[in-house]
């Protein structure tokens, strides 16, 4: 779901700069004022593991897709909204300057997408309901906390996925970067993204299950007094039976080796059998031949191909692309190349001198 | 070698290009940073078919890669994550948008065929920019330069302290990952049932190591920020470099420039 900067408009990334970075000081204010400073290695640590986590892909059974654990819904669980969106935005700050994963303009929208939703929608509105809730009373405590704790990561997942999902939809809508319609943008990005939210929820659920077992006053919202005391391990007896259970286990499918494209790759590349053909029928009639625009420019093209060979220097085109600005381009390509050609003949003799000496 | 171990390389990788020396390395930060901005919001205020504008940009990136000495090849490795998404947002642009555009000889080029090139294009220039600022600047130079722009000092630190650790940490993932393939000889991966452990349990063993860490940093006099011992002073070379970049890309902007250069040839 990282977006390039070549899908927004400036002012599209300016404004979700804004709406990101507003969140972020008020989430690092509020921390602040808690005073709380062991936290800052704490939340450093655990935003590394889940960039590691994040490394992995996770093939979704029968698509032929793989998504990965976004980590917004892990991090606030174990650290709260506040904090988990600042581990979120580094997160994804490294992802972006390290691995261009995600533009760098476009780091304000990826925040927003991939983070607010999953840390703030997340957690106040699903985590926190959800694990206070009298949800599977009739169970037992322990078994109650449990189904709770995976009821709120799968559900926690599949609403921020599906809002960041939109929200990318209606970013690239709104910088006009896409001819694609919105209403089928939506309809293709919106249901893979149900998949993946689904994945990513069923991940989180397992290692929010395991933390919940071994030590549940990590967790956030989960009495750990009444729930897991009995329960608890030690590190040591926690280390011994993972052990055993990794030696046990030996095998599977999905770690890493998922050469699949990502979702949103998914929904606009793979598709083309299904949804393409149907939507391009749907839309011969609002962008075919018969708009005003395409009568312009079918004049135009009428100027033109009575002297095919030939460029009309002053023929401006309703887009500012004429070919005496292809021409221009292919100019610049040639510069470009000279540079090239330059930097390389001056550092060969950069390296001749240096060895001659 | 693994996936993850394959990710910890490629974040040394950045860290030994940003250790090398040139005229770009020695710049201050602050002024890459600005000039990157800069370059970005040129690139992305171009309209969506002003194929020839964009175009121009590329002499910045390029200039750049030869000043610097980066290898083309390590950027180009990079565009595997960004180029597919912007391929198949802008793919569907020749389908939907088919106005014809441009005539090339028996060529018609359509709307949607040039808003298509215009956006890879801008993708590429983007990446390749972003990627330079990294390439030749460090993360810690890079952070005082963010704490020069006034950003709270408490994200810098949490941004410096998570990078140091996710070097760690993908070593140590890359390692648990080795060692459960060696008991799972012939296995794709790890089976779901396990991923609740696999990675519970180093996240475990990660916050009980981030305390001790912290108790550590305590002893050594750590109050909550770091304190940047070098940074790079500002100088007039910075200035230059700065004003002469953005008078460029305003110039680029405002000019058809490939325009003008063209209609030397085609009258």
């Amino acid at each position: 779901m990282h977006m390039a900067d070549a899908l927004l408009a400036p002012a599209v990334a300016a404004t979700m700069y804004v709406c990101s970075g507003t969140a972020a000081g008020i989430s690092a204010h509020k921390l602040r004022k808690e005073e709380n400073p062991q936290k800052l290695p704490t939340m450093a640590v655990t935003a590394a593991l889940v960039f590691a986590g994040q490394m992995i892909n996770y093939t979704i059974p029968g698509t032929g897709s793989s998504g990965h654990l976004c980590g917004g819904m892990l991090l606030s669980a174990l650290l709260g909204p506040q904090a988990g969106f600042l581990s979120m935005i580094v997160i994804l700050t490294i992802q972006c300057l390290f691995f261009a994963d995600g533009g760098l303009l476009a780091l304000g929208a990826n925040v927003w997408n991939m983070a607010f939703y999953g840390c703030f929608v997340g957690y106040y509105l699903i985590w926190r309901p959800i694990l206070r809730s009298g949800l599977f009373a009739c169970a037992e405590e322990k078994t109650g906390q449990r189904a709770r704790v995976i009821l709120a990561s799968i559900l926690g997942s599949v609403v921020s996925l599906q809002l960041g999902a939109f929200s990318v939809v209606l970013e690239t809508g709104l910088s006009g970067i896409t001819e694609l319609p919105f209403g089928a943008f939506v309809l293709l990005m919106q249901p893979i993204h149900l998949a993946i939210g689904l994945i990513e929820g069923l991940i989180t659920a397992a290692v929010l299950v395991f933390v919940y077992e071994s030590r549940p006053e990590l967790l956030q919202d989960v009495d750990a007094s009444d729930s897991g005391v009995s329960a608890k391990r030690s590190l040591r007896a926690t280390l011994v039976i993972l052990a055993v259970v990794a030696a046990v286990v030996g095998g599977g499918l999905s770690l890493a080796a998922s050469s699949n494209p990502d979702g949103l790759e998914w929904a606009l590349f793979g598709n083309t059998e299904a949804g393409y053909s149907e939507n391009m029928g749907l839309d011969e009639e609002t962008f075919g031949l018969s708009s005003s625009a395409s009568e312009t420019a079918g004049a135009i093209q009428e100027v033109t191909s009575v002297l095919p060979d030939y460029a009309f220097p002053d023929s401006e085109s309703p887009a500012g692309t004429t070919v005496s600005g292809l021409v221009g381009s292919a100019m610049v390509a040639g510069v470009a190349l000279l540079i090239c050609a330059a930097g390389g003949f001056f550092r060969k003799r950069r390296a001749n001198s240096a060895q001659e000496q | 070698m693994n996936q993850v171990e394959r990710g910890a390389c490629e974040l040394h990788e950045m860290d030994e290009l940003a250790a090398r020396q040139s005229p770009i390395h020695s710049l201050c930060p602050l002024a890459k940073l600005l000039t990157t901005i800069a370059y970005l919001v040129t690139v992305l205020s171009f309209r969506k078919y002003d194929l020839s504008g964009v175009t121009v940009m590329l002499l910045y990136p390029v200039l750049l890669f030869q000043l610097s000495g980066i290898p083309v090849r390590t950027c180009f490795h990079k565009l595997r994550f960004v180029l597919p998404l912007v391929m198949a947002v802008g793919l569907f642009n020749p389908f939907f948008d088919r106005q014809p555009m441009l005539t090339l000889g028996a060529l018609t080029l359509s709307g949607g065929v040039i808003s298509m090139l215009t956006l890879m294009l801008k993708g590429v220039f983007c990446l390749m920019t972003a990627f330079l600022l990294m390439a030749t600047t460090s993360i810690d130079a890079l952070c005082a330069a963010l704490r020069r722009l006034r950003l709270s000092g408490m994200p810098v630190t949490l941004l410096l302290l998570t990078y140091r650790y996710v070097g760690i940490m993908a070593e140590e993932a890359a390692a648990m990952t080795d060692a459960y393939h060696l008991r799972a000889p012939g296995q794709r991966g790890i089976r779901f049932s396990a991923w609740g452990s696999f990675l519970g349990q180093l996240l475990l063993r990660s916050m009980d190591r981030g305390s001790e860490l912290y108790s550590g940093m305590q002893l050594r006099g750590f109050r909550g920020e770091f304190h940047y011992a070098a940074m790079k002073p500002w100088r007039w070379s910075d200035t230059v470099y700065l004003t002469v970049c953005v008078a460029l890309f305003l110039v680029f902007r405002l000019f058809h420039l490939a325009q003008l250069l063209g209609s030397l040839l085609v009258r």
